[in-house]
């Protein structure tokens, strides 16, 4: 099971997925036309791996880790037949700089040297983890290719730069922990609200143009992982373009070099054959663990994983396979629990700690969240970022709606608040959910009263739920300075809008009536402190403000 | 060349043929009556002893005596500049009394997919002289932008005014159409073709028509041999192309009706489950290729069966195209036209083809501010039919009013109508002069509204 095959005249490339008595099912990696009965198929007796070593980073490839820009140069703007193309570049030399020493004893796993593969990343070569270990008898310094031996060990085992891994086995390590620190993504509704951890799981499910592919996007950019693993899994070819331009033109807020230096793109369109397409969720996961396992934090964006729910349903119903529910093959929900399960924070097998945080879209037919893809990854995500097509509508960004998601994280991730941002953080959160929520039932009322008709307190509500919706859960992923807002930014904006509903409760009670206290101009100006490169100051101007008009009004 | 008279069976477009030499999947067939005719197919699937072969055009008259000849190549179509102006049938013959076509070079109507690392950034604007695609839902060379509409709605005039007005400001580049009709009426052809040819436009238009009693299956290869030639076009003469692609249900029909007939396992409403592998086929051969002069722009038309957005149809085609124009019924009813309804419309390109140098600064807030006022004023209507229009506060009275001047004054416009970017902008601004500039402030920066806002402006 599992093998790689050549198929046919042309060998194209395969894969055995079912065995059946004298027959042997293969699923093609590329367009199958003009093949026909007879021709010849070899069985390579591999199982469809990735090449891991220097030269992954900035690399964009398709499903299989075919390099696109490498298959330009041997086929043309279009993508042809039978071309294979080896995933990591053999002829380059890296220069290898070995941190173990003759005599020393070396595990499976262990780091045995560094290569410099971007200004941002130094790559860890690591003996491979299923070799049996020993002594190291030789190790050399110097620039080499990925296949040139580098280390001897006394167990007679000698090693390149490169490895191998099978995609569909997940790769091993010592423990797994369970994850306490935010994966901080710049954007105010996540970090603030719905924070996922290092080593987490969230989903984004969305009906179509809700924003699903922005919000991953603005992750992919903006989250504070060292590696970030970006995979176009049956989407549209424009936007991967979109992404190929932009990355390489964008800092990184940490180091300041290009943050395509971090990045690996897979993009497999919806064009191009469904089971690559099934294959590039593998090959990307596996790409992720191999950095995980030297010590980074990796972020995989999977967009969109209903496209290859899929294609895993064609490919059942090409074998005319028993359907669950909707057509999707029965094994739908424990493929993808194996998927999400591959996330997580461990110690890997060379110490220390790794993660790999995993961020799947979901794109729900009819955005309907209650279709099987949606519904069994709900069950394994801890993270669940509603998309909602009404706020896109209203051009309201992101869409994510506040009310539906939610965070599972929130209890571990409570200490990390309290000392490294403020003590006041997860009071500020909570009381920020509760008006939102409270908004939520005052808005029934309104719908059927008018606003007028509320008592005076619950207008004042109202008028902060607002301003917590147009200033702290909007963000504007196109403006320079608003596209990625740190922490202590984000507890000023809340304190901010705390301050101004202290005031206004405050002057209520004094009697002074709400139509005076939404009047209140210095809220005008708040805006500003979004897009304001140095916001200091426009604070600082907004509660003089504040505190001199709300004593104007109690007088 | 062997002929086979193995015919088992017939069922629908499918003919079942026993016990051939080996043949290729895919491969073109004839199929040889008794009377002589010929007719056209394809291998859908082969076997050792069973090939099954799908007939393009009508199966009357097929039986046990048909005879097979397998043609040995796939599904290719004779290419050539000189197919400007001409009028093909569904499957690419010449129906317009002219001569045959001189290939310059066949190409296979399956084309392949475009390496993503090839493709150029989609930025240049088309402008198309209406205020609701430009200013709101702009369409950039290289992108898919498909019409959401309904039965009864003038989704066609739309697409006609589109293909007229469209072009690049500032711009000479050589431009071409493409437009492939599947399963119209002979009504509506004739009505897209007597626009053509008052507008001169047939000139540097190919036409491709299927009409509604042609057979269905000739319906699955129209798109791909429009495609063909707007590709050869663009990428190999230079040509910016603009394919219009009308009426995408009727494609997705003749798909399930294959389908059905093959006896495959349904997915969602009897569609095939591959449907959106197929329909991504079809639309993701749009773009722009680095290095090459010409693109490719589609604009595909469909009819939501039922005005149902959530339909399979316009669901996966939402989900493979770059955004959406939704025709909507109550403005159709109101008068307005084009009634365009910009709240579930959406371009996902938008965002590269505008703004400073390309289309002017304020573009980006002037649009997504025209978004949420409308948005908050259509929220308000149904308020007003609960509570009356006197219960509202100031604030809110002021955006009701905004929404019904965006539906008279940006919305609506003449068919003939051909409005540049920055009268559609201004459009907007004369409007924001109905709400108080502290919510203006909100979305826009203080310059732009010093420079643009009509009160400012001498």
């Amino acid at each position: 099971m599992y093998d790689v095959v050549k198929v046919g005249n042309e060998e194209l490339m395969g894969e055995v997925i079912k065995i059946d008595g004298a027959d042997t099912v293969i699923q093609v990696y590329e367009s199958t036309t003009g093949i026909r009965p007879g021709e010849p198929v070899i069985n390579t007796g591999l199982s469809l791996a990735v090449e891991l070593g220097p030269g992954l980073l900035t690399s964009i490839y398709d499903g299989i880790q075919r390099p696109l820009e490498v298959l330009i140069q041997k086929m043309g703007n279009f993508i042809a037949r039978g071309v294979t193309a080896p995933g990591l570049d053999h002829e380059k030399k890296w220069a290898f700089k070995p941190v173990v020493h003759v005599g020393d004893s070396v595990v499976p796993g262990q780091i045995i040297g560094e290569v410099q593969e971007t200004r941002s990343i130094v790559h860890k070569i690591m003996v491979p983890p299923l070799a049996k270990g020993g002594k190291v008898t030789k190790i050399n310094a110097g620039d080499f290719t990925v296949d040139e031996i580098v280390i001897e060990l006394d167990s007679g085992e000698s090693f390149p730069m490169m490895q191998k891994w099978p995609v569909r086995v997940p790769r091993p390590y010592v423990e797994k922990h369970s994850p306490s620190i935010p994966l901080l993504t710049g954007q105010r509704i996540l970090d603030g609200l719905f924070p996922i951890a290092k080593g987490g799981t969230a989903a984004i499910p969305g009906p179509f143009g809700s924003g699903k592919t922005v919000t991953q996007q603005q992750l992919a950019k903006w989250s504070d992982a060292e590696i970030v693993v970006y995979i176009g899994c049956g989407e549209r070819g424009n936007e991967m373009t979109e992404v190929l331009t932009e990355f390489p033109e964008l800092q990184d807020p940490k180091t300041g070099n290009s943050l395509m230096e971090r990045t690996i793109l897979i993009a497999n369109t919806s064009n191009m054959p469904v089971a690559a397409r099934e294959a590039s969720v593998y090959t990307g996961i596996t790409l992720a663990e191999y950095f995980r396992d030297m010590g980074y934090d990796v972020a995989l964006m999977a967009d969109s994983t209903s496209r290859w729910a899929e294609a895993m349903r064609e490919i059942c119903s090409r074998l005319e396979e028993m359907p669950g529910e909707e057509g999707y093959p029965a094994y739908l929900s424990s493929r993808l629990s194996e998927f999400y399960e591959r996330a997580g924070l461990v110690e890997p097998l060379a110490g220390g700690s790794g993660s790999v945080s995993v961020i799947g879209a979901v794109s729900p037919a009819g955005g309907d969240f209650s279709e099987p893809v949606t519904q069994n990854t709900l069950r394994i995500v801890k993270v669940f970022w509603a998309l909602d097509a009404n706020l896109s509508r209203r051009r309201h960004f992101p869409a994510i709606n506040w009310l539906q998601s939610y965070s599972l994280y929130m209890a571990q991730l409570n200490d990390y608040y309290d000392e490294k941002v403020s003590p006041d953080w997860n009071k500020l959160r909570s009381w920020f959910m509760e008006v939102l929520q409270k908004e939520a039932e005052l808005q029934e009322i309104v719908q059927l009263v008018g606003s007028d008709a509320l008592p005076e307190t619950e207008q004042i509500t109202i008028e902060v739920a607002r301003m917590m919706r147009e200033l702290f859960l909007q963000q504007n992923g196109f403006d320079p300075v608003d596209t990625y807002c740190d922490l202590p930014k984000q507890l000023d904006m809340f304190k901010m809008i705390r301050a101004y509903a202290d005031l206004a409760y405050a002057a209520q009670a004094a009697g002074v009536p709400p139509s005076q206290i939404l009047a209140v101009k210095a809220k005008n100006e708040m805006p500003q402190v979004k897009f304001a490169k140095d916001y200091k100051p426009v604070l600082d101007k907004i509660y003089a403000g504040m505190e001199a008009e709300f004593k104007a009004l109690r007088a | 060349m062997k002929e086979y008279k193995t015919v088992s069976k017939v069922a629908g477009p499918l003919l079942f043929v026993e016990k051939t030499e080996p043949v290729s999947y895919e491969e073109q067939v004839s199929l040889v009556l008794a009377d002589g005719t010929m007719k056209r197919g394809q291998v859908l699937d082969t076997s050792e002893d069973l090939v099954v072969v799908q007939c393009f055009e009508t199966t009357t008259g097929l039986g046990r005596d048909t005879g097979v000849r397998f043609l040995g190549e796939t599904f290719k179509m004779p290419v050539s500049k000189t197919m400007l102006g001409r009028i093909l049938s569904g499957g690419g013959k010449p129906i317009d009394g002219g001569p045959a076509i001189v290939p310059d070079k066949r190409l296979d109507i399956n084309g392949a997919a475009i390496n993503p690392y090839a493709r150029g950034t989609p930025r240049d604007f088309i402008q198309t002289g209406i205020s609701t695609i430009d200013g709101t839902n702009t369409l950039v060379r290289g992108q898919k932008l498909p019409i959401f509409s309904s039965a009864g709605l003038p989704h066609n005039e739309i697409a006609l005014q589109i293909a007229r007005q469209a072009k690049v400001p500032g711009s000479s580049d050589e431009f071409a159409v493409v437009f492939a009709a599947m399963g119209i009426t002979r009504e509506e052809a004739n009505y897209f073709m007597a626009d053509f040819e008052r507008t001169g436009a047939l000139e540097r238009a190919v036409v491709f028509l299927n009409l509604a009693d042609d057979p269905a299956v000739e319906r699955t290869v129209t798109p791909r041999l429009a495609l063909t030639t707007a590709e050869y076009l663009a990428y190999e003469l230079g040509y910016h192309v603009l394919v219009i692609l009308t009426d995408m249900t009727n494609y997705c029909e003749a798909l399930r009706q294959i389908g059905a007939a093959r006896e495959e396992v349904p997915g969602r409403r009897g569609y095939p489950g591959y449907m959106y592998t197929d329909l991504a086929s079809i639309y993701e051969r749009a773009g722009i290729i680095k290095g090459l002069k010409g693109s490719v722009t589609q604009i595909p038309i469909l009819t939501m069966p039922g005005d149902d957005i959530t339909h399979p149809i316009p669901d996966l085609t939402g989900y493979i195209t770059e955004g959406q124009i939704v025709i909507s019924p109550e403005l159709h009813r109101k008068g307005i036209y084009p009634p365009i309804n910009v709240l579930p419309s959406l371009s996902r390109l938008m965002n590269l083809g505008i703004g400073k140098g390309m289309t002017r600064e304020d573009h980006k807030k002037v649009s997504d501010m025209m978004y949420s006022g409308y948005a908050e004023g259509v929220d308000l209507r149904g308020l007003v039919a609960i509570v009356g229009k006197d219960a509202l506060s100031e604030r809110d009275q002021k955006f009701l009013e905004f929404a019904d001047a965006f539906e008279n004054k940006f919305v609506r416009q003449g068919s003939d109508e051909d409005r540049t970017i920055a009268q559609t902008l201004d459009v907007g601004w004369g409007m924001f002069t109905q709400l108080p500039e502290s919510e203006l402030e909100k979305r826009i920066d203080r310059d732009l509204i010093k420079t643009y806002h009509p009160n400012y402006r001498k």
